[in-house]
């Protein structure tokens, strides 16, 4: 029997937490679905020592307060039917129906390949963070920051907090760029404190703009770094590369569902409606804007799920702030045309399948590269290599098909019978 | 509860703080989690469970990404070729 929803809300980060908070408050049969073991998303992950630090706190909080039911470690991979998903947990297989959708499936990192990107310790720079939340002892270790995006120096005051020596954080954009940016934090306090508390957290450590990632060295991991500054290049010792190049919206449920997707994004209206009749999308997938925007697009969409309309309307004003924000993100980090010639031939640009720069240039397309060389057809499904060739080729990603996440052929049979397998078993059993 | 999870990398026992995934164990371990199709050793990329670089053999169960995965004691853990 499927476990039926008033309002599902796929993604528990912030954008989740509060659209789930906005419905359940209207007093809908509210669930929240999230692939991680615990609730907060990237951006409110924790390690297990760690206490909930505001403005975390007060969501989780308000979230207790509310009968919202919360399916954690819980992936869903597949919708048979409208109204109706299938998830995978542990062993597993829910069958989750819904009347309304949210979906709130936050970003990724971008990931740009240049030669040594695959040696173990190169990691993305949030993947390094959640690693060290994780458990992962980064004290004394010398972690080279490098790519593009605000998220390079939060991760950067995090890590040297937990007592890693950052030789430097290399920023792609520009002065000039960064100058800019800048400028317009000052029109916000709640930027500006977070920005002079950041300058404080990293005082000392060498920032370069114009500077990105060459080559990382080393055998059965990361030895050394060679990164451009300022037209030259330098080799830096390390024990760990921390590099993303800015966030890529995790559209793939979306477009599963058939959602309007646009310029990359899922499109939707002033009250979060995507193109489809009751699903919803907040956060980071309808555009890369950051905590304040996410919250209030979550807060939005729950309140216009449960048909709060004129609650909703209130907020569209502070959303369209925040928008800007995002729109000044986008400017500033915007990738440079240096980065496409970063791979060389013989850097593999798809991990999963080991393909090569050398044999992808040789394509016209994304899908012509998938059928001749296998590029994006592993496991990862083409997270990492799709928005990587965006960038490098300029191709498009394909369309999407279930599973939208790689499942056991067990979950799939189960699929097909229409039955999750723990029932078939119960019922062998009675 | 004890503060400490004791589990086997590729046979070799290592102790991990409670809480840690099996990622971190595998680090500490000083193991690759796979063999990339070419030969290369590959470690965790994105620490959110979307790149399946750093899937591993759990208890048997293949192709278990060890970032998503918490220690418990006892656990049998193997680099995937």
């Amino acid at each position: 029997m499927p476990q039926s929803f008033d309002i599902l809300v796929i993604g528990g980060g912030p954008a989740g937490i509060a659209a789930a908070i906005r419905a359940a408050e209207s007093g809908a049969n509210t669930g929240i679905v999230d692939d991680n073991a615990a609730l907060g998303g990237q951006i409110w992950r924790r390690a297990r020592t760690e206490s909930v630090a505001e403005p975390a706190a007060e969501w989780h909080q308000r979230l207790q307060t509310t009968n919202v039911s919360v399916l954690c470690g819980t992936r869903v991979f597949d919708q048979p039917e409208p109204g109706l998903l299938l998830a995978e947990r542990h062993n597993d297989i829910l069958q989750l129906a819904y009347q309304k959708l949210v979906l709130a499936t936050g970003a990724r990192e971008r990931f740009l390949p240049f030669p040594g990107w695959t040696l173990p310790n190169v990691m993305g720079a949030g993947g390094l963070q959640a690693m060290v939340k994780a458990g992962l002892p980064i004290r004394d270790k010398r972690v080279i920051v490098a790519g593009t995006g605000p998220l390079l120096l939060a991760v950067a005051a995090y890590l040297r907090s937990h007592g890693a020596e950052i030789p430097i954080i290399c920023e792609q954009a520009s002065w000039g760029k960064l100058a800019r940016f800048g400028l317009t934090l000052l029109a916000d306090r709640q930027k500006t404190t977070q920005a002079r508390q950041l300058k404080r957290d990293l005082a000392g450590v060498p920032f370069a703009a114009n500077a990105w990632p060459v080559a990382a060295h080393g055998h059965t991991a990361v030895q050394s770094l060679t990164i451009m500054r300022n037209g030259r290049s330098e080799e830096i010792a390390c024990d760990y590369v921390a590099s993303g190049f800015h966030l890529v919206p995790n559209t793939e449920l979306a477009a599963l569902l058939g959602c309007q997707i646009r310029g990359g994004f899922v499109h939707v209206d002033h009250l979060q409606r995507t193109s489809l009749p009751n699903v919803f999308c907040a956060g980071e997938p309808t555009s890369i804007g950051g905590l304040e925007l996410s919250l209030i697009e979550g807060e939005i969409a729950g309140l216009a799920a449960s048909d709060r309309v004129p609650e909703a309307q209130r907020l569209v004003a502070d959303r369209k702030k925040w928008a800007r924000f995002a729109r000044r993100l986008d400017r500033t980090f915007s990738l440079r045309n240096e980065l496409r010639g970063l791979a060389s031939p013989d850097t593999i640009v798809c991990r999963c399948e080991d393909v090569p720069h050398s044999r992808l240039r040789e394509h016209g397309s994304w899908r012509a590269a998938k059928l001749h060389t296998r590029c994006g057809m592993g496991p990862c499904q083409g997270r990492i290599c799709g928005p990587a060739t965006e960038f490098l080729f300029r191709w498009s990603p394909d369309s999407v098909r279930p599973p939208v996440f790689p499942v056991r052929v067990s979950s799939l049979s189960a699929e097909r019978t229409g039955q999750p397998e723990h029932t078939k078993h119960e019922e062998a059993n009675r | 509860m004890s503060d400490q999870v004791s589990l086997t990398v590729n046979g070799a026992s290592i102790s991990v703080p409670s809480g840690a995934t099996v990622a971190v164990a595998v680090a500490l371990a000083g193991q690759p989690c796979r063999t990339s199709v070419t030969g290369e050793p590959r470690g965790p990329l994105c620490g959110m469970g979307i790149c399946f670089e750093c899937r591993v053999t759990i208890n048997g169960i293949p192709h278990r990404r060890s970032c998503q995965s918490p220690c418990e004691q006892g656990m049998e853990v193997t680099s995937e070729t």
